[in-house]
């Protein structure tokens, strides 16, 4: 697996597109990911990130309807590609294996 | 569609503004709505104002160069590479199929830059002078002012007592002064190094022991701290290497003029050329030199003796201005009444303006060698801009020709823009081409260009700056010269092109004729320069000097080894034959060391107290250098009391107001002199300076210089040698150092001459290119009267009268360009001119000359086309129709 292809902020971007499809656009997917982590992440982020994934063929894009908070802009929508799905199950089945391999004695210290 | 007035804040407009500027259009949608719908839920949130804070965070993040980054488009844009391929093949095909006008133009333009790029090095030599000392920014030179006879006389020459007074009063930087080093020096003198049997003829200062790290310099052997020893001496490297060849000079001892023993206690990198201190072989401690010479311990206290240099390095924290206005009244202070009536002022001159800023007159800083830097600046801009004018003319000129080219363009489809880029990468194409010529032209001309400036200027190849240098001086040339073609060409209309009611309107020659005029007018104010720079030359040249300086030499002498056995050398050199006369003197014969006031005469002026070059002779000197008496006679040995006489020159005769001079009396304090002769004016000093009133006595001193006369009937090499012989016997500790009295002299004009060559240089080459413009106008508007000729010939008009119609509109513009360039070259040399006491008049003829020359050179240059034009046959030409 080509695991260099993916960076950190990418594959949150990548899952939060994911979850929140298929409404998934740059400024509900930074609220998103603001809820979730706790640290603040501007658009211009996640719009970079939503870049380059569109480049890798991770995910596609259409442009959606125009809301009045946007200025009567349209905004662009997001969804996972076949190929951005596995590439996300592959980094989770790696993930997966990693944690079974942990000791017991030592989760249950983390806890 | 229309979206609901928004319930919400804004985000400011002007930020939005600016990023719909800079963001891609493709994105741009997305990225202001995505920063509005932000900015709308983190008012709802937060409140407007940390909405506003945090918005520029988002925009911040925004900045990345994928969102700068435009998309690759299918139409073509003008710069599009492509289409530039396209441009510069036409353009090379223009080229090609019209070599003759492509010649002019690209052989002009690389004439024009060759000239710049060899003034541009000059300059950029000219202003790199003491730039190689790392401390440059803050070493000065004490100097003073001093008032005599009502004018502000300026010089470098400073009191010892003055180092002293710095030193308490204003003190160094580690107790709050604002000096780093306070250096005493000697002026840089010659002498004779010896070691051993090699004996060297070298230039140094007695100078203080910070000196080597006030000048940073570059130790090869030893420390910067070694001049702190007694009896050291520090030497550069081409000293080093010729008394010691490749061993090691540490420790050895040297004997300076055979007297005084030092040792070589550090060897340092010599300096290079660019700087005042070039010529420092050697430096030897300052106390040396009060060791060994009474007059300088006797003047350690002496506030009137100024034979001296101060150099001094300012602390980090001190300002060069506020320090040399502090340090004004440091002599005033200390000196008795009579003395104060110089009203000295002691003032700073920093490194920085030494070589380009040396001048100054009554007080004030009067420039210097920044004037030619200035002066060959202009006149560097100028034969580039006459080389601009020609591609401007030409191209404008042929602006017929290739309107139909231009309108067809137009016709399919091209935007101005297209065409305002296809006629500057044409002359960007021109300028190229140019550029490269004009860097072989003046590399091949460097060496010829060095000898005539006196300096050795490479080409910095490896540096950086200068290819920047050359980018930027190539583009700016192909914008100004494919400026007015590129506008003026590709604002045709089409329509009318196309129609063939496409007329170049009648004034449409005028900016033409505006642009040949400014040629000529630069053309020939060079000219009447360059001749008028000859004539102030020529003129002080032929200036009458009092004395016969062929076959006259001087040597310097540093030990009395030949003073002291004067008459025994005097009769061996007579035997030799090689000699007429010998004599000795104070001074050499193209400079005066020493001036002296004090002296009192009856009808003297009590207030006054007026300086007088004063040398000291031997017998037989007027004999040796050919003084031409007015009045009176010669010193003699057969008057005892000549020992109390003087010989006078005319202008202290004047000067001093005596009616009947001979056998007056001329006092110094308690010593009584008589006057026995008047002499024409000997110049000794500037040949473009009234001579000094000047005192000739019959000194009895360890002489400096021994001049001698060589015999008429023999050749000047075998003379030398033979005197060098006996020189060599009476003083084997020293080189025979001589120089030819003629040749020293004529070295005072080096500098004007230089100047004058250079510029004449650069003025034939304007004249050069301004014709080779006007050869290539002539030739078009030839080409474009072909059939007018063609039926004037036909209807019995004559070869001459033809000539005259194609002549004349020229010769108009030139008689017109100097009209206008008369009264300005006027203006500036007269004003040049009121530098020199000795100076030629600006006559009119040279004026005529130049104004006559220009117009036959541009008869000739515009004959060749309209002759040829004339000769034609007409049937040719009018054939077609």
């Amino acid at each position: 697996m080509r695991r260099s292809d993916l960076g950190e902020f990418e594959e949150v971007v990548l899952l939060a597109v994911a979850a929140l499809s298929p409404k998934a656009y740059s400024v509900v997917i930074a609220e998103e990911l603001e809820q979730e982590t706790g640290n603040s992440v501007s658009t211009g982020a996640v719009h970079a990130a939503l870049q380059r994934l569109e480049q890798k063929g991770y995910v596609s894009s259409f442009l959606g309807e125009a809301t009045a908070e946007r200025g009567g802009r349209r905004k662009r929508l997001f969804t996972v590609t076949a190929l951005g799905g596995r590439i996300l199950q592959e980094v989770r089945a790696v993930r997966n294996r990693l944690w079974e391999r942990i000791d017991s004695h030592l989760l249950l210290d983390w806890q | 569609m229309q979206p609901e007035k928004p319930t919400f804040g804004e985000p400011p407009k002007w930020i939005t503004w600016v990023i719909e500027r800079l963001c891609a259009p493709h994105l741009r949608e997305e990225v202001l709505g995505d920063l509005h719908e932000r900015y709308a839920l983190q008012v709802a949130q937060w409140g407007e104002t940390k909405a506003r804070r945090r918005y520029w965070r988002e925009v911040v993040a925004y900045m990345r160069p994928s969102i700068l980054a435009r998309e690759t488009s299918e139409y073509s844009t003008p710069t599009n590479t492509d289409m530039l391929r396209n441009y510069l093949k036409i353009a090379f095909r223009t080229l090609v199929k019209n070599k003759g006008y492509s010649f002019i133009n690209i052989g002009g333009l690389a004439v024009g830059m060759a000239v710049a790029m060899l003034i541009g090095l000059w300059i950029y030599d000219e202003l790199s002078y003491e730039k190689s000392f790392p401390n440059y920014d803050r070493i000065a030179q004490v100097m003073q002012h001093q008032t005599a006879n009502g004018e502000v006389f300026t010089g470098p020459s400073i009191p010892i007592p003055l180092a002293n007074e710095l030193r308490t009063t204003y003190g160094y930087d580690r107790t709050g002064g604002p000096f780093k080093y306070i250096l005493l020096s000697s002026w840089t003198e010659g002498h004779t190094l010896s070691f051993g049997e090699k004996k060297l003829w070298k230039t140094g200062n007695y100078i203080e022991p910070e000196a080597p790290e006030m000048l940073s310099l570059t130790m090869r052997r030893g420390t910067r701290a070694a001049l702190r020893e007694p009896y050291s001496i520090m030497i550069n490297e081409s000293v080093a290497t010729a008394l010691f060849g490749s061993g090691n000079p540490m420790g050895k001892i040297i004997k300076i003029d055979n007297q005084i023993a030092v040792k070589v206690a550090g060897v340092y990198a010599d300096l290079p050329y660019n700087t005042r201190f070039s010529n420092l072989d050697y430096l030897v401690p300052w106390q040396v030199n009060v060791a060994v010479r009474d007059w300088v311990k006797n003047s350690q206290e002496k506030w009137d003796n100024n034979s001296f240099q101060i150099f001094v390095q300012l602390a980090e924290h001190a300002d060069m201005a506020a320090v040399s206005a502090k340090i004004k009244d440091a002599k005033q202070r200390h000196i008795n009444a009579s003395l104060a009536n110089s009203k000295p002022e002691i003032f700073l001159q920093a490194m920085s303006r030494w070589h380009l800023y040396s001048e100054f007159k009554d007080g004030v800083n009067t420039g210097g060698r920044i004037q030619f830097v200035w002066l060959f600046g202009i006149i560097g801009a100028f034969v580039l801009l006459l080389a601009c004018i020609n591609f401007m003319n030409l191209s404008t000129a042929r602006s017929e020709k290739r309107a139909k080219e231009v309108g067809i363009r137009k016709a399919i489809g091209s935007v101005r823009s297209q065409l305002i880029s296809q006629f500057f990468s044409e002359s960007f194409l021109v300028v190229y081409l140019a550029f490269c010529i004009a860097l072989l032209l003046s590399q091949f001309a460097l060496p010829f260009f060095n000898e005539v400036a006196e300096k050795q200027m490479t080409f910095p190849w490896a540096v950086s700056e200068f290819w920047l240098c050359s980018i930027g001086f190539t583009l700016f040339t192909g914008l100004v010269a494919g400026s007015y073609p590129a506008l003026y060409l590709s604002s045709f209309q089409s329509v009318k092109i196309l129609k063939g009611t496409f007329k170049v309107g009648r004034f449409a020659a005028v900016p033409r004729q505006v642009l040949v005029v400014v040629q000529f007018t630069v053309s020939v104010a060079l000219i009447i320069g360059t001749i008028i720079v000859f004539r102030q030359i020529q003129f002080a040249k032929d200036r009458p000097i009092g004395y016969s300086r062929n076959g006259l030499l001087y040597v310097q002498t540093t030990t009395p080894d030949i003073h002291n056995h004067l008459d025994a050398f005097r009769n061996d050199l007579l035997a030799s034959g090689a000699v007429t006369e010998i004599a000795e003197s104070e001074s050499p014969l193209t400079g005066v060391w020493n001036v002296n006031s004090g002296f009192d005469w009856d009808g003297k002026a009590p207030d006054q107290s007026p300086d007088f070059a004063v040398v000291g002779v031997s017998h037989g000197f007027g004999k040796t250098v050919g003084w031409q008496f007015k009045e009176g006679r010669d010193f003699s040995k057969n008057f005892g009391t000549d020992s109390m006489g003087m010989v006078l020159n005319e202008a202290a005769v004047k000067f001093m107001g005596l009616k009947d001079p001979i056998g007056k009396t001329i006092r110094e304090g308690d010593l009584r002199y008589k006057i026995i002769g008047v002499i024409d004016d000997m110049v000794m000093e500037s040949p473009y300076e009234p001579a000094r009133q000047t005192l000739f006595y019959l000194g009895n001193f360890a002489s400096n210089f021994i001049n001698i006369r060589i015999s008429p009937g023999i050749s000047a090499s075998e003379a030398v040698s033979k005197i060098g012989a006996v020189f060599q016997k009476y003083d084997p500790a020293s080189p025979f150092n001589y120089k030819f009295a003629d040749q020293e002299y004529a070295r005072k004009f080096a500098a004007e001459e230089n100047i004058g060559t250079l510029a004449s240089f650069f003025a034939t080459l304007a004249i050069f290119i301004s014709c080779l413009g006007l050869f290539g106008l002539a030739s078009f508007v030839a080409e474009q009267r072909t059939k007018e000729i063609g039926v004037r010939k036909v209807l019995g008009a004559s070869v001459f009268s033809l000539w005259g119609l194609l002549s004349k509109d020229f010769v108009l513009l030139v008689i017109i360009a100097f009209g206008i360039a008369t009264p300005i070259a006027w203006y500036y040399l007269d004003s040049w001119l009121q530098k020199y006491e000795y100076r030629t008049e600006l006559s009119w003829w040279v004026f005529a000359a130049s104004g006559a020359g220009a117009l036959l050179v541009t008869l000739l240059t515009v004959s060749f086309q309209s002759v040829k034009a004339a000769l034609m046959d007409p049937v040719k030409s009018l054939r077609s129709e």
